[in-house]
């Protein structure tokens, strides 16, 4: 095992990792921006690094600097968390060539998962279910009219090179089009890189689950369970819960199953997950992408499964043999704190007068602020993350009520009233719930 | 006359019109970025920018003033 860790990360994941390095007696390297210098996750870390400016360009994503903070700290190792460079190839080869090890899967892997139409193509190939959508990538919007004839209004328009929902749109008709593929290519460009833009079928009322895969050192792939992921704003996360009140057993080992052979097509090692659109009348599933990195929400998987899911990035990382059986019980349930209103979900960052977290009996949270630190417009607005366990999901919603209700913050807008209402509503609480849901309670 | 302020803490991501210019109801005038969210700002009346205050690459605070239509 290598003895120090740098966190190429920000905020909460950074401190959750930081955690997990710390638990296993290894250094915690942090680096951050100007920006984030009052931060917990800069505090907490063994050492701490300034990159840069807050513009994540010049800090967070400048490699040249990152790569230059682990030779100046000496560590050994890095883990990019979520977002920034965790998906990105030549940030791990460049990682691996600068003779660091790479916390997560081969850059090949991310290459070939992390082009959103060659990932399709391949879980075809590998049997496993894809929605109808384009096999080449579409860069005009003449192909894209001709893509979406063929496909059938609705067509979801997204980025080929991903971005956590960023430019994501729906066109209903030819004359949505155009605007949902241009504000798609827009966002391809500004945080993708790729001008690639990918058509599928759109699908109306379906359920947004994940599977986690686990690659381990022996090329066996486990499957750790589903998260459904429905309540989405902007095409965003909100909450996260698992297992899946909407999948039955036997649609669940079908998923798990297909999760499984998606790893194994590409040989993957560490922590991924295989996203998928679950129609629930149906009760069928059609792949959607693969992210091969930490999710923002692993949390709750934590918590079914009683795995570190970090400590299994390191040790795979780190070539360790590891034999895990994997048993799933109980129910969790993740809340994304954002810092923004809670009626139009608008950005409200500001400065942190008021932060209590609520403790007790199955309550976790992962938070990357306290009282005094300020919320900048800079980065994505998560504040933390509220997850809770039960043995059974009532429970598990029981104590989410009194965990929101007694989680404080003031200063920022945030969304915990939200997530109050939310834990009132019908839909949520029978765990009858799409991807729609939020907009129909905002109509 | 019509004043735009900004509601939020943002970075002047865009800015699409320039002093002179005529705008109709719903014209965007700037987009702005916060949180990785783009927030077009958009004019709420027509008429002629008379006064434009930001700036691309600019960060502004809540209660800024973006422009003024007349």
């Amino acid at each position: 095992m290598f003895e120090s860790v740098l966190v190429a990360n920000r905020g909460e994941i950074a401190r959750r990792v930081i955690r997990t390095v710390q638990r296993m007696g290894l250094r915690a390297v942090a680096v951050y921006s100007e920006a984030d210098a009052d931060l917990p996750f800069v505090r907490e870390a063994d050492e701490a690094i300034l990159l840069g400016p807050a513009d994540p360009a010049q800090s967070y994503l400048d490699a040249g600097k990152v790569l230059e903070a682990a030779r100046l700290s000496g560590a050994q190792a890095i883990h990019p968390g979520y977002g920034f460079f965790s998906e990105n190839a030549g940030f791990a080869r460049a990682v691996i060539e600068a003779g660091l090890i790479w916390i997560g899967p081969s850059p090949e892997a991310i290459e070939r998962m992390g082009d959103k139409i060659n990932a399709r193509n391949l879980m075809e190939a590998a049997g496993v279910p894809v929605a109808a959508g384009t096999r080449e990538p579409v860069t005009d919007l003449e192909q894209a009219v001709a893509a979406a004839a063929g496909i059938g209004y609705p067509v979801m328009v997204k980025t080929a090179g991903g971005g956590g929902g960023i430019g994501m749109g729906v066109a209903h008709e030819e004359a949505g089009l155009a605007r949902a593929f241009e504000q798609a290519s827009r966002a391809a460009v500004r945080f993708g890189g790729t001008p690639a833009i990918l058509l599928e079928r759109y699908v109306e009322r379906a359920r947004h689950v994940e599977v986690q895969i686990l690659g381990l050192t022996d090329g066996t792939v486990l499957a750790l369970g589903e998260r459904d992921c429905s309540v989405q704003r902007r095409h965003q996360k909100i909450v996260e819960e698992t297992p899946s009140p909407g999948v039955t057993p036997e649609l669940r080992e079908r998923m798990l199953a297909a999760a499984v052979r998606a790893g194994e097509a590409v040989g993957y090692l560490g922590a991924g997950t295989v996203e998928c659109l679950v129609d629930t009348d149906k009760q069928d599933f059609v792949f959607l992408e693969m992210n091969t990195r930490l999710q923002v929400e692993h949390p709750v998987t934590e918590l079914v499964t009683g795995l570190d899911l970090v400590e299994q990035q390191l040790r795979i990382a780190a070539g360790e043999k590891t034999e895990i059986s994997v048993a799933v019980h109980g129910h969790a349930i993740e809340f994304r704190v954002y810092a923004e209103d809670p009626r139009r979900f608008f950005p409200g960052p500001g400065k942190i007068e008021v932060w209590e977290e609520p403790s007790g009996e199955g309550v976790r949270v992962d938070s990357g602020y306290t009282r005094g630190n300020t919320v900048t417009p800079f980065y994505d607005p998560l504040m933390a993350k509220l997850c809770v366990f039960g043995q059974t999901r009532a429970e598990a919603l029981e104590r989410a009520r009194k965990a929101v209700a007694s989680f404080q913050v003031e200063g920022p807008k945030n969304n915990l009233p939200f997530c109050a209402e939310l834990l009132e509503h019908s839909d949520f609480t029978d765990g009858n719930y799409d991807t729609g849901l939020v907009s129909r309670m905002r109509a | 006359m019509a004043e735009v302020h900004a509601e939020m803490v943002a970075n002047v991501w865009k800015v699409l019109v320039a002093e002179g210019d005529t705008v109709e109801e719903g014209d965007t005038l700037v987009i702005l970025e916060s949180m990785k969210m783009e927030i077009p700002v958009l004019a709420e009346d027509e008429g002629v920018i008379s006064q434009l205050k930001v700036a691309e690459g600019d960060v502004i605070q809540e209660g800024d003033l973006i422009a003024v239509i007349e």
